[in-house]
This record gives C-alpha cells, structure tokens and sequence, in this order.
C-alpha cells in the first residue's frame, strides 16, 4: 500500500480571519514570515541607503529625511543591523521557506504543534512592532549597534536613543527570543516525530536537515540571549550593575558600580556567533537542494554535507571569543578560540567542494533559482576567505574597526544568506502560489544583484586595509582618507542601483504571484515530496493521504531508471538510502 | 484506497527503514486507518509528541538558567574599583536569606510535585478504565478521586505566596535588587523561577478546567501528563537554584 489516511489536526478552516490572519497551517504561517521578512528587509535596505548616501554627502538635505544628524547616523546603523539579522535573515530562512516546506517535505500534514506555530508568528510580528515604535519615540532609536554593547546600551543617559527606544529595543528582541524559541521547538519535534514511512534521517532532502540543525542552534541561543537581555534590562531600569562598572557620564557619577561589559559581550556572543549559522545553514541546505535538482545529479556526498553542517553548528558554539579579541581577553584564550575558528574552515571547505563536485559535469540547467543557488557558492568563498584573516587576533586587532569587517560580514552572512533566500524564492513560489515566475526577470535580477554585490562589498576590504573606520557617521574632513572618497562614492552609486533592482525582483514576485503562467505539480522536475502533491498543496498536503518514502533524495540520473529523475515515493532504485 | 502515484506499482518498504516509524495521525483515532483503530496507539505517538516537545521547551529554560549561571559566577568573582581608597576589593556581599521560609516553600513545592505525580497516574488510570466505564451497566465505584490536581494547584499557589513572603524578609534586611550582585542575583533567579511557575499553575487550571467541561480523558491526559512533567522539572530547577543561592551566596 502506498499510502495511508490520515486524519489531519485541524479542519480546513472557513472564513478569511481564521483563514488568512489566525491559520494554523503551516503553510500560511511560512507565507505570512515570507511577507514579515519582506516587509523587514526593504526597512531595512532604505536605512542603508540613508548610511551610504549620509557616508559621501554628510550635509545633504534629503526628502522626509531631512538632514542626518550623527546621532541619527547610529540609530540608522542600529536598526538596520538589528531588523536585517532578526526580521530578516533569521526569519525568511526558517520561519518562511522552513514552515512552509519542511512539514512537507518530511510527508508530514502540519507541524507537531500548530497552535504553537501560529502563536510563533504573531509573536514575532510584535517584535517586529516594537522594534519599529523605536523610531518613534523621545529621543528615537538606539544607538548602541545591533550587538548592544553597554555600558552605551545599559544606562538611559548615554545619548539621545538609549532611552525609551533602547528599552524598546531590548524588549523587542526578549520577545524575539521567545518568538524563535516556540519555532525551535516545534521544528525539532516535527522533525523527530512527524516522518512519513521510510524517511528515515538519511533520506532527508538536506533543506530539512538544515532547518533541523538551524533549530537546534537556536534553542540554545535565544536562551541565552534572553537571559543576557533580562540583565541588561535591570540595569537600565531598576539599578542593577551587572554589566556597569563605575562610570561618569557627562560629568556625573553614574549609580552602578562593579559590573563588566565584557559579561554582556560573553553572553551576547555566544548567541551572536551561532546566529550567523542560523542566517546561513538554511541557504546551504537549499543550496545543496538546487545545485542538484538543476545539474541533474545526485549531491555529492550527502553524508559529508550532513555531518559538514552538523559539525559547522557544533563548532559555532565555541567560537564566540574571536568577535573580542579587541576586549583584552588573556592571549591564551585569544589562542584557543583563533584555532576553533579556523577548524570551521574545514567543514565549510567539505561543502563548497561538494557542491563544486556536484555541479561537476551535471546537465546543469541555468534557470534563475540555479543562478542564485551558484551566487551563493560564490558569496560564500568569497566571503568565507576573509574569515581566516580575522580569525587571527594579529590580524583582527587591526582589522576589527575598519569597513574590512564590514564588507566580510556582508558577504558570508548578510548577501550569502539573502541568495539562499532569492534562490528558495524563486524555486519555490511556483509551489506556494500555484504560478510560475517571469525568468527574463528573474535573470535582470540575478545579474544585477550579483554584480551589485561584488561592486558594493568587495572595495570595502581595501577601505579597511586603508584604515577607514566602521560606525563613524562622517569621515569626509578626514585628511588621511581624502582618497577614499572616490570609491566610497562608487560603493554608494553601486548600492542605489543594487537596491532599485531588487524593486524589479518585487514586481516579479506580486505580478507572477497573480499572473505568472500556471506551474505544474513539479515543474523543475524534482525528486522530493512537496513536488508530489498538487500545486498549491492542499490544506493537509497530501489530501488525505500520507506518502511512503522509497528513496533518498537526490535520485538524478539512475542508470536504468525510466527518467533522469526518481521521486523519493517511487519504487525503490536504490540499495543505500542516501549517497 | 487512492495513492499518489497511482501509476507506480509500490514495493513494500524494506524492514530497515525504520527511521520514520509509523505515520503520524491525528486526533480522532486514526479513522479507517490500518492502524491506531483503536485509539490507543494513537494516543500514545500523540503523548510522545508531546513530551518530546516538552523536553524540547526544557531545553530552552535550561539555556536561560546556563545564561544566568553563568553571569552569576563570572560577576561574583570580578573585582571592583573603590573609590575611597583607589584599590580593587570584591563587592559581592553575602544576603541574608530567610532559610526557614526557603526550607517551608521548598518543602511545599516538593509536596505539589507529589501531588502532581498522584494526578498524573490517576489520570493515566482513568483513561485506561475509560473504556471499561462506557459499558452499561459496569460500575467502578466512585468516580470522584481525591482532588490531587486542585491540591497541587493550591500548593503551589503557596509557594508562590512563600515566595512573595521571601522577597518582603530580602527587603526588611535591607537586600533590595539594586543593593549588590549578590542580591541582584537572588531577586532574578527567584523572579525567573516563579514565573516558570505560574505558567505551570495556569497549564494546571486549564487542566483542571478541561475536566469540568467534561473534555474527554484523552485530551485531558497529555494535557496532564505534560504539565506533571514540567511541574517536576520546576522542583528541580527549584533545587538548583537554593544549591547555588546556598553555595555563590
């Protein structure tokens, strides 16, 4: 018997509230992240624009911006950091495409706790709120950086933002925390409990792996995250020190006394190191899906990417020192962390070499979801080998304030990630909504973002060898960088003309969301189960019925076989489940 | 019965394949399904799920308290600057806990959790005995147990009280959140656990509440089991936090 029946959780629910805004599906859930997240990141790209624009004409008069004082400079510099790595890069990832598809690609009608899913959402989306009410308060938003380092973010004295906004802020990212922890738990649930006869872990397409192990990474880091924040939010409101030491700010005695900023830089770390694996991890896991799915081959090494990743998540958590090496930690602990960090390289190097394997003499088809599965492995060995430069404290300490950091940073986990997000888009949505994408369009998009990319990050390695610091408002009278100017002004050109291409990509999502011309049940001819349901799929994913799962995932090219490709539900081709 | 891929002659899984397990039903019995008909199966992968979640959300409470552990034994051991005599001391004063009331409330607390532990079992007979019970004219005796889930509901709506009282003791010795690390410590941890509490106790009165609306005992069970599970978890971390407020005092 190929299937089973199954009784889904819930009924399909009638009426548009509980259909739309309060659904327990999950896969209204991953759209409602998906659009979250897209809301976020144009917030989110429009402050970068008003950083790069401000960097080159500081005095410039901008329309309903007006003039950026350097205050606003830094809560500029705050949110964007801020809403990109939580609302975006945290969300889109797992929250959109791994609530939409892991369910399904498991064989599984919902996740474990559907209640717990919706909740997740509608948390989040009061973070997300909250996040941008700090905009609009006395004394507007905070100033302190997406890291929040105190004694800057700890006291509501330091600066115009660090008052209500900064409170905000932190109350903001507490309910984040909460937010990602309900998701966590429900994605490792349903994930050990919910799959379907015969998926068995080593069948699993490496997508669901990836939102595994990016789940795992983030139930042992919001908690701490939130602990951290709980103390920074007694010491900002009911006089604690447990990160303020005695300071004087504008003259005056500040209360506190005894505590360490370097506690909250510990704690933040060890979030904060495992967070850029939870932006990432998920595009490598649908990168590994396309570069198969499009060079018509199995993964190469499907066990190695599983324990690559797995490895990759594990080492993540003991790495968190080289972030403060400039901190004036003991050398010996300097020592020890540089090392970890650099043993991530090996794991990561297992990847790019598989993925290369992969694509190695495949049928590779170039449609737009490959172009950016391929950006990807781009942006990641391009923005991957300057993570040994600043592994080493020699290096760092340098390093560490300048634009170097800033266009390292951007590549691996900002761009990268965001490519993973774009390739999962534009594979995925004909699935979601039943239509497929425009591919000349899809195909502008690429090429300019690709390029924009590059032109935008890459320069900023010379600027920081050349000594530009980050996080300064204005360095334009700054005899020394005179001659950086110029290709400051060329990175600011190359990022409005990046940014107003992605509007070509938004036009492409909404037009073939309602016009695209109709996608077929598994229009790329792909092997997993969310390609063997109907298109959309129905509201318990497989009506009715549970698939049994017979193969691995990356079954192309079977000698023998009838077609190039066998379904994960097709007659057993295989004697090893996985490659 | 209709499949997927009805042009595919299926073969049958192969017997090593058991990573997946059986597939997952819902609610309801599994309905014309070739398994779980009888509801009892059912309900145990649904009682699985459940604690497999729990243990889940645990882990996630247990990385808030490893956060606050943490901070708690590198701000212990950080010297100070003293601006009097411009050298570096310790500024982590020993509080003056009310051990007496600790030793009450822990005791009340252990006392729920024995509660809660009878609850749990009683409800699992229930549910076993459901079945027995539904045929006419079979009778069991009396129905009503001893309330154990209102009592642990009352008990540890006590501690919480004995709690509340701790903090009034902290305060009449001059401990107040702001005093030193030491005191700041004491206030969070206590704080933390007692919410992790109370949202123990509102699980219990939802429990409690799906029993008068005459929920079936099923329902009623995970939602039981569960809570018990958590409840005993609390005591523990209860346990952890008087041995560390014992020891880093």
């Amino acid at each position: 018997m190929a299937t089973s029946e199954i009784v889904h959780a819930h009924a399909a629910p009638q009426g548009f509230i509980r259909k739309y805004i309060f659904s327990l599906d999950h896969k209204v859930i991953g759209i409602q992240y998906f659009l979250l997240a897209l809301s976020a990141v144009w917030v989110g790209m429009v402050l970068s624009l008003l950083m790069r624009i401000h960097m080159i004409w500081p005095q410039a008069n901008l329309p309903i911006f007006g003039h950026i004082q350097p205050e606003t400079y830094l809560s500029i510099l705050t949110m964007h950091g801020t809403i990109m790595v939580f609302f975006v890069l945290t969300t889109a990832p797992q929250g959109g495409f791994g609530n939409y598809f892991l369910p399904i690609q498991i064989g599984a009608p919902d996740m474990a706790f559907p209640v717990l899913n919706m909740l997740s959402f509608w948390t989040t989306f009061v973070a997300f709120m909250i996040m941008l009410a700090a905009f609009f308060v006395n004394g507007g938003a905070p100033l302190h950086g997406w890291t929040g380092y105190p004694p800057l973010s700890a006291m509501q004295s330091t600066g115009p933002g660090e008052g209500l906004g900064a409170d905000l802020w932190i109350t903001s990212i507490a309910i984040f925390c909460a937010a990602s922890l309900m998701g966590a738990l429900n994605f490792i649930t349903t994930t050990l409990d919910l799959r379907a006869k015969g998926m068995s872990m080593m069948r699993m397409p490496l997508t669901v792996w990836s939102w595994f192990i990016t789940a795992i990474l983030g139930l042992l880091a919001f908690g701490v995250l939130l602990s951290a924040g709980i103390l920074l939010l007694m010491d900002r409101n009911l006089g604690t020190s447990f990160y303020v030491p005695l300071v004087v700010v504008n003259g005056q005695i500040m209360g506190h006394k005894g505590g360490s900023p370097l506690l909250w830089q510990h704690l933040f770390w060890f979030f904060g190191h495992p967070e850029v694996y939870i932006a990432i991890v998920p595009g490598m896991g649908v990168t590994s899906q396309l570069l198969s799915t499009f060079s018509r081959k199995p993964i190469f090494g499907y066990k190695a990417m599983v324990y690559a990743m797995l490895s990759i998540g594990f080492l993540g958590f003991m790495v968190w020192g080289h972030h403060m090496f400039m901190s004036g930690m003991n050398p010996w602990s300097a020592f020890a962390f540089s090392i970890l960090t650099m043993c991530i390289g090996v794991p990561s190097a297992i990847k790019t070499f598989n993925w290369l394997g992969t694509i190695w003499h495949g049928k590779v088809r170039f449609y737009t979801p490959m172009l950016f599965a391929v950006g990807f492995v781009s942006l990641f060995v391009s923005g991957g080998l300057s993570g040994p430069f600043l592994a080493q404290p020699t290096l760092d300490i340098p390093l560490h304030d300048t634009a170097f950091v800033v266009g390292h940073f951007h590549l691996i986990m900002g761009v990268a990630a965001i490519f993973g997000i774009f390739a999962a888009t534009y594979y995925w949505v004909p699935k979601m909504f039943g239509r497929m994408m425009n591919e000349t369009l899809g195909k502008i998009h690429f090429w300019f973002t690709f390029v924009g990319t590059y032109t935008i990050f890459m320069p900023m390695h010379y600027l920081g060898m050349a000594g530009q610091p980050r996080r300064y408002s204005q360095f334009t009278e700054v005899a020394y960088l005179q001659h950086l100017i110029p290709l400051n002004r060329f990175i600011t050109y190359a990022a409005i003309i990046t940014v107003s291409a992605q509007v070509v990509f938004v036009i492409n999502l909404f037009w073939s969301m309602f016009k695209g011309p109709r996608a077929s049940d598994n229009p790329w001819e792909a092997t997993t189960l969310e390609w063997n349901t109907t298109t959309p799929p129905p509201h318990d994913n497989f009506g009715g019925h549970t698939p049994v799962v017979h193969n691995g995932p990356y079954e192309y090219g079977v000698p023998g076989a009838a077609r190039d490709y066998v379904m994960q539900t097709d007659p057993a081709v295989s004697t090893s489940p996985a490659h | 019965m209709a499949t997927l891929t009805p042009n595919l002659a299926v073969k049958a899984p192969r017997t090593r394949d058991t990573g997946g397990g059986d597939p997952p039903s819902y609610g309801g019995g599994g309905n014309g399904s070739d398994h779980g008909s009888n509801g009892a199966s059912d309900y145990g992968e649904r009682l699985r799920r459940a604690r497999l979640g729990l243990v889940v959300g645990l882990t996630a409470v247990v990385m808030l308290f490893v956060g606050f552990t943490s901070a708690l034994l590198v701000r212990k051991g950080l010297p100070t600057l003293d601006q009097q005599t411009n050298t570096y001391s310790r500024d982590w004063v020993p509080i003056n806990l009310p051990w007496a009331l600790l030793v009450v409330n822990t005791v009340v607390l252990l006392a729920s959790s024995g509660t809660m532990e009878l609850a749990r079992r009683d409800i699992a007979r229930q549910r076993i005995l459901a079945p027995v019970r539904s045929i006419p004219g079979v009778s069991l005796g009396d129905d009503k147990g001893f309330p154990w889930l209102g009592s642990t509901v009352v008990l540890g709506l006590g501690f919480l009280v004995g709690q509340f009282l701790v903090w009034r003791a902290l305060q009449e010795h001059r401990f107040f959140v702001n005093t030193g690390p030491s005191s700041s410590f004491a206030y969070l941890l206590l704080a933390t656990h007692a919410v992790h509490l109370a949202g123990g106790v509102i699980a219990l009165v939802y429990a409690a509440s799906t029993s008068l609306l005459h929920k079936p005992v099923e329902a009623r069970g995970i939602v039981i089991d569960v809570a018990a599970w958590y409840w005993h978890f609390m005591a523990f971390l209860w346990i952890y936090i008087l041995a560390i407020l014992l020891i880093a005092r």
